[in-house]
């Protein structure tokens, strides 16, 4: 790759017990792009993004972002040195509002003393911000209500908003779909399509293959810990190392 | 007469209440009962009084008392709870218990042990409504009660640094990964905490306690009691519990004498636990289950 990546994983290996869930896993996102990670379950993909984000410590191996070394930082500074992420199984905050849910993953000001005054006095750009996110992703109207009592396909929204206001580099999305209709699928794709024309890189896990091969620039195939195949969508279709992995096991 | 008892209870209550939050925000927060939360109290209640020795208005002693208490917070979050964050629950519980007593030792040490009272001068007064007589003392405890609850309400509801606690609370590992610092956040909680139970102590040492270095340990446990009443997992549980025990305590004494005033108090905790173990305003109890 000539460009030099934003995200880039080098040999990342890491153990639970004897167990390698990533075993030497290296690639690259190029800013702008949107990549996919695919693989049949238990293969390891969230455990990815749990090394990424600084969740998991990394046994091996090294993860730079936009050519810093972030590897094994805790969470909130590799957050706020541009990654965030949603979740497979959602991941709200109970008792608070969509709007609270947008200013909590702003955590810009570091001293204690200003946070503790009004939002509109310690961090007024947040508010701003938050106004842009809710608008984006159509939700001005669920502007106060309990995130958790919004119906599925909203919560995935606020979960993919509260990611996004974090002026994230890479957003990692944990199955941005599942469990979704085809529309809504199809409305979170050109969302998803929107955030990288405003310069977001987008890495992404998901199951749902129709999705992924409309949507990502590149994708990575990953099967007991390991990456064995990549391509653009059209390649790694064809690749009959990729077709065993899914259908050799199914059979 | 009833009424009267209802007052006392109150501003009884209202100490309460302040303690009661100081160890909820704690306990919601970090999932960790701070013991020495009961000594911060104590030791409020001599900062307080050595402030108002050295003439130091009233306002000013409350202050210094808070922030005195904050910063022993901090000592001990540092000390007690930091480095065992990842250790059983009941490991820091225990630090936290060595550092109430070594508290207790430190205030002997500085104070003596022969119980402190102030005057009655200090803010002399009383209000009469009808049968009603509220001294301004009284007065005080509770508008300071009111306030506080009012500036901790607004600071955990409307402020960045709140909204950090809360979702702390709610989910320490999502919260990192949105960017929180869990360890500034568990630092806040802390000093809110101190400052809290500072309080508590400066105004129950003006009101009507004598002080001594181990004043914290028989109020800091009904405080205890009075939080599980609200629910542990709500912080503002203890708004209700705290004016409820305050006043059911007041009254079980001048109705059914003083010998069975802590038997109606832990007999509702424990009541409370076997039937209502989440508290009086804690949700559903399948709320509270892991949502990882």
């Amino acid at each position: 790759m000539t460009a030099p990546a934003l995200l880039s994983l080098k040999n990342i290996t890491k153990l639970f017990g004897g167990i390698r869930a990533l075993a030497d896993v290296s690639f690259d996102v190029a800013p702008g792009q949107i990549v996919g990670v695919i693989g049949p379950n238990g293969a390891g993909k969230t455990s990815m993004f749990n090394v990424i984000t600084g969740a998991y410590k990394a046994d091996s191996g090294h993860v730079m972002l936009a050519g810093e070394d972030v590897t094994n930082q805790p969470p909130h500074r590799i957050a706020r040195a541009g990654i965030s992420r949603t979740f497979q199984n959602i991941r709200l905050f109970g008792g608070m509002t969509v709007w609270e849910h947008l200013l909590v993953s702003q955590p810009h000001s570091e001293s204690l003393m200003r946070r503790v005054l009004p939002t509109r006095w310690a961090d007024p750009t947040a508010l701003q911000r938050a106004e842009e996110v809710l608008a984006f992703f159509g939700l001005e109207e669920m502007k106060d209500r309990n995130a958790r009592s919004l119906p599925y396909g909203l919560q995935r929204r606020v979960e993919m908003a509260r990611a996004v206001t974090a002026r994230p580099k890479l957003l990692l999305l944990d199955e941005p779909v599942a469990g979704m209709n085809h529309d809504e699928a199809e409305d979170i794709r050109k969302l998803i399509l929107r955030l990288r024309d405003d310069g977001l890189s987008v890495l992404l896990i998901e199951h749902d293959m129709a999705f992924v091969m409309n949507l990502c620039d590149y994708l990575h195939v990953v099967d007991f810990g390991a990456m064995i195949a990549h391509g653009r969508p059209e390649e790694v279709r064809a690749d009959p190392v990729v077709l065993e992995a899914y259908l050799g096991r199914a059979a | 007469m009833l009424l009267q008892q209802l007052v006392n209870g109150l501003t009884l209550g209202a100490v309460y209440t302040l303690i009661a939050l100081s160890f909820s925000l704690v306990m919601g927060i970090l999932g960790v009962l701070n013991l020495a939360i009961a000594e911060l109290f104590m030791l409020g209640a001599y900062f307080g009084f050595t402030a108002i020795l050295a003439q130091l208005p009233l306002p000013v002693a409350l202050v210094a008392a808070m922030l005195g208490s904050a910063l022993v917070a901090i000592v001990i979050q540092k000390i007690a709870y930091e480095p065992l964050r990842d250790a059983p629950i009941v490991t820091p519980m225990l630090s936290t218990l060595g550092f109430s007593i070594i508290l207790q030792n430190v205030a002997t040490n500085v104070w003596g042990s022969d119980p402190l009272q102030l005057t009655d001068e200090v803010l002399p007064g009383r209000l009469t409504l009808g049968s009603v007589s509220i001294s301004t003392m009284q007065l005080l405890v509770m508008g300071a009660t009111v306030a506080l609850v009012a500036i901790l309400a607004f600071v955990v509801q409307k402020t960045p640094a709140g909204r950090a606690l809360r979702a702390v609370a709610e989910n320490r590992d999502v919260a990192r990964l949105l960017g929180v610092s869990a360890a500034r956040v568990t630092l806040l909680a802390f000093v809110l905490s101190g400052v809290m139970a500072g309080a508590a102590g400066v105004l129950i040492g003006m009101h009507y306690a004598v002080i001594t270095p181990y004043m914290g340990v028989d109020i800091g446990l009904k405080a205890i009691a009075v939080m599980v009443i609200g629910g542990t997992t709500r912080i503002w549980g203890a708004l209700v519990a705290g004016p409820l025990i305050g006043i059911a305590e007041v009254m079980t004494v001048a109705y059914g004498g003083s010998q069975v005033r802590d038997f109606v108090v832990y007999g509702l905790m424990i009541l409370i636990l076997l039937l209502r173990p989440q508290g009086i305003l804690g949700g559903s109890r399948s709320e509270q289950g892991q949502r990882v």
